[in-house]
């Protein structure tokens, strides 16, 4: 029988399957364990969170394969890493130690100043950052799997995240009401192919999983992402760096899946302790911005 | 007969079940809490993380009133995560998900491999009525490596059964959902009717 790996379904599946949930920034197994508890549908694997990179500075890079190898043994439910951006050696040392997902990420300092990696040639699937269509479908040329919105990684506020959502939303509005010699225009404008803009044309949607990312810290943050258009939601500092990361976990799972429910987000929402800190986006300079990373 | 049909819809890929099932021409309507599942006739539990789906349903009282509306007799199909949770047996080590126990086989979770192990594969030993192969996904698939009595085998992959029905209840361990192959959810559509 013929068997076939790899194939863009199986990719893309996977990010399906992830819908409606929270995929968890960890840094050691315990902390993988509670995420898993908590009813994350993935972790991702690090050696530091956003908050902590931004903090320390240096050079980010891919976490130590032996902290990925002991978190993913440490949980049955997938686990994702990070590459820098363009660094397509350190994709296939992931890929060799069965990660489940990649993730092509402008948290990490970029190793490559004009390309991104060319993620088709890969069996296992990408996930990348995009502050719009034109960026989200030049990664999905590229042959990533999922999509999420880089928001500001490490901050602790939505605002960023909400942005580029919204900017995602309005620009699949007009490519779905677009003539095709507008649809050539956009094509111009936003350096998307013109083949990926015909398919958001007619799935009115990306054609891929979309979730959200970069600086969401509450349950009612992650909500507010759902009500978006998001798919899910990544949550990276916002977790281990407040009081209470057990609870604000399963409260923002919860968040994930009764988005729609007022009531119920009141109650997680009740007692969590302090969230991260957080940092104003406006007052940072352009260099700090991690979204502009990629290209 | 028209007939409603639910989707589990606290995680998981339950928008391409509730296409899937529209496209058929079915009432179809998600379901997140106990109330949803007044005026359903079948449920679906989609593809997912049973880890994920254990736990939310779990903390809002919807593991035990999925668990008794089963028990008195409401028809599901689950695929994938969803198969999982109807087995009586999910092997060692997964204490993270707590199966509804509706159809007699031991499953494992992950057994074929991690994600570079899924895979795409067309089946021709199935039993849905005509001589097409069967498309099937496995992504991150769990194993059927025993199944009991009443439990009648539909398909088989490498001699593994993938699709398999016990009475109301209906499990692939793979993604009909995934693909363009309506005939599971026809056959599922069918069950819920009474029909087969």
């Amino acid at each position: 029988m013929v068997e076939y790996y790899g194939t863009d379904r199986l990719k893309r599946g996977l990010a399906q399957m992830l819908k409606g949930g929270v995929i968890m920034d960890v840094t050691t197994p315990e902390q993988a364990v509670i995420a898993e508890e908590a009813g994350a549908v993935a972790v991702m694997a690090l050696e530091r969170v956003p908050a902590d990179i931004r903090k320390e500075g240096g050079v980010a890079r891919m976490a130590d394969p032996k902290i990925v190898e002991e978190i993913r043994d440490a949980v049955s439910i997938p686990v994702m890493a990070k590459v820098r951006i363009g660094h397509f050696t350190e994709a296939l040392i992931l890929q060799s130690l069965e990660v489940d997902f990649i993730d092509e990420s402008e948290v990490l300092t970029p190793a490559d100043e004009k390309y991104h990696i060319d993620k088709k040639e890969f069996a296992v699937p990408f996930v990348c950052g995009a502050r719009n269509l034109g960026e989200a479908l030049r990664r999905i040329a590229e042959g990533a799997a999922m999509i999420r919105t880089k928001g500001e990684a490490g901050t602790g506020n939505v605002v960023e995240a909400v942005k580029h959502m919204r900017t995602m939303n309005e620009q699949i509005k007009r490519v779905v009401l677009a003539d095709d010699e507008e649809l050539v225009v956009l094509a111009k404008e936003w350096g998307a192919p013109l083949y990926l803009l015909e398919e958001v044309r007619e799935l009115g949607r990306l054609p891929v999983v979309n979730f959200a990312a970069g600086g969401i810290a509450t349950p009612a943050d992650a909500a507010l992402m759902m009500w978006l258009g998001s798919d899910g939601v990544f949550v990276g500092s916002g977790i281990f760096k407040s009081d209470n990361p057990r609870e604000r976990a399963k409260a923002i799972v919860d968040a994930v899946t009764y988005w729609r429910e007022p009531e119920i987000l009141a109650e997680v929402s009740k007692g969590l302790g302090e969230a991260m800190k957080g940092i104003d986006v406006s007052k940072l300079s352009e260099e700090e911005l991690l979204q502009n990373r990629g290209w | 007969m028209m007939v409603t049909i639910g989707v589990l819809a606290v995680q998981g890929d339950f928008e391409e079940h509730m296409a899937m099932l529209e496209t058929l021409g079915v009432e179809v309507k998600d379901v997140r809490l106990p109330k949803d599942l007044n005026s359903i006739d079948g449920i679906i539990l989609p593809g997912g993380e049973s880890t994920a789906m254990t736990t939310i349903m779990l903390r809002r009282g919807m593991w035990d009133a999925l668990k008794k509306a089963f028990e008195e007799g409401l028809p599901a199909y689950g695929t994938c995560a969803g198969s999982i949770l109807l087995a009586k047996d999910i092997g060692v080590g997964s204490d993270r998900v707590k199966p509804f126990g509706m159809i007699d086989m031991v499953i494992e979770r992950n057994a074929y491999g991690r994600q570079i192990a899924s895979r795409e594969v067309f089946l021709d030993e199935h039993e849905l009525g005509d001589n097409e192969p069967l498309h099937a996904v496995f992504i991150r698939a769990p194993r059927i490596v025993k199944v009991g009595p009443a439990v009648k085998v539909l398909a088989t992959y490498d001699g593994d059964p993938v699709l398999v029905r016990e009475g109301n209840f209906l499990a692939s361990t793979f993604h009909p959902e995934l693909t363009d192959d309506y005939r599971v959810h026809e056959y599922f559509v069918k069950m819920v009717k009474k029909e087969v």
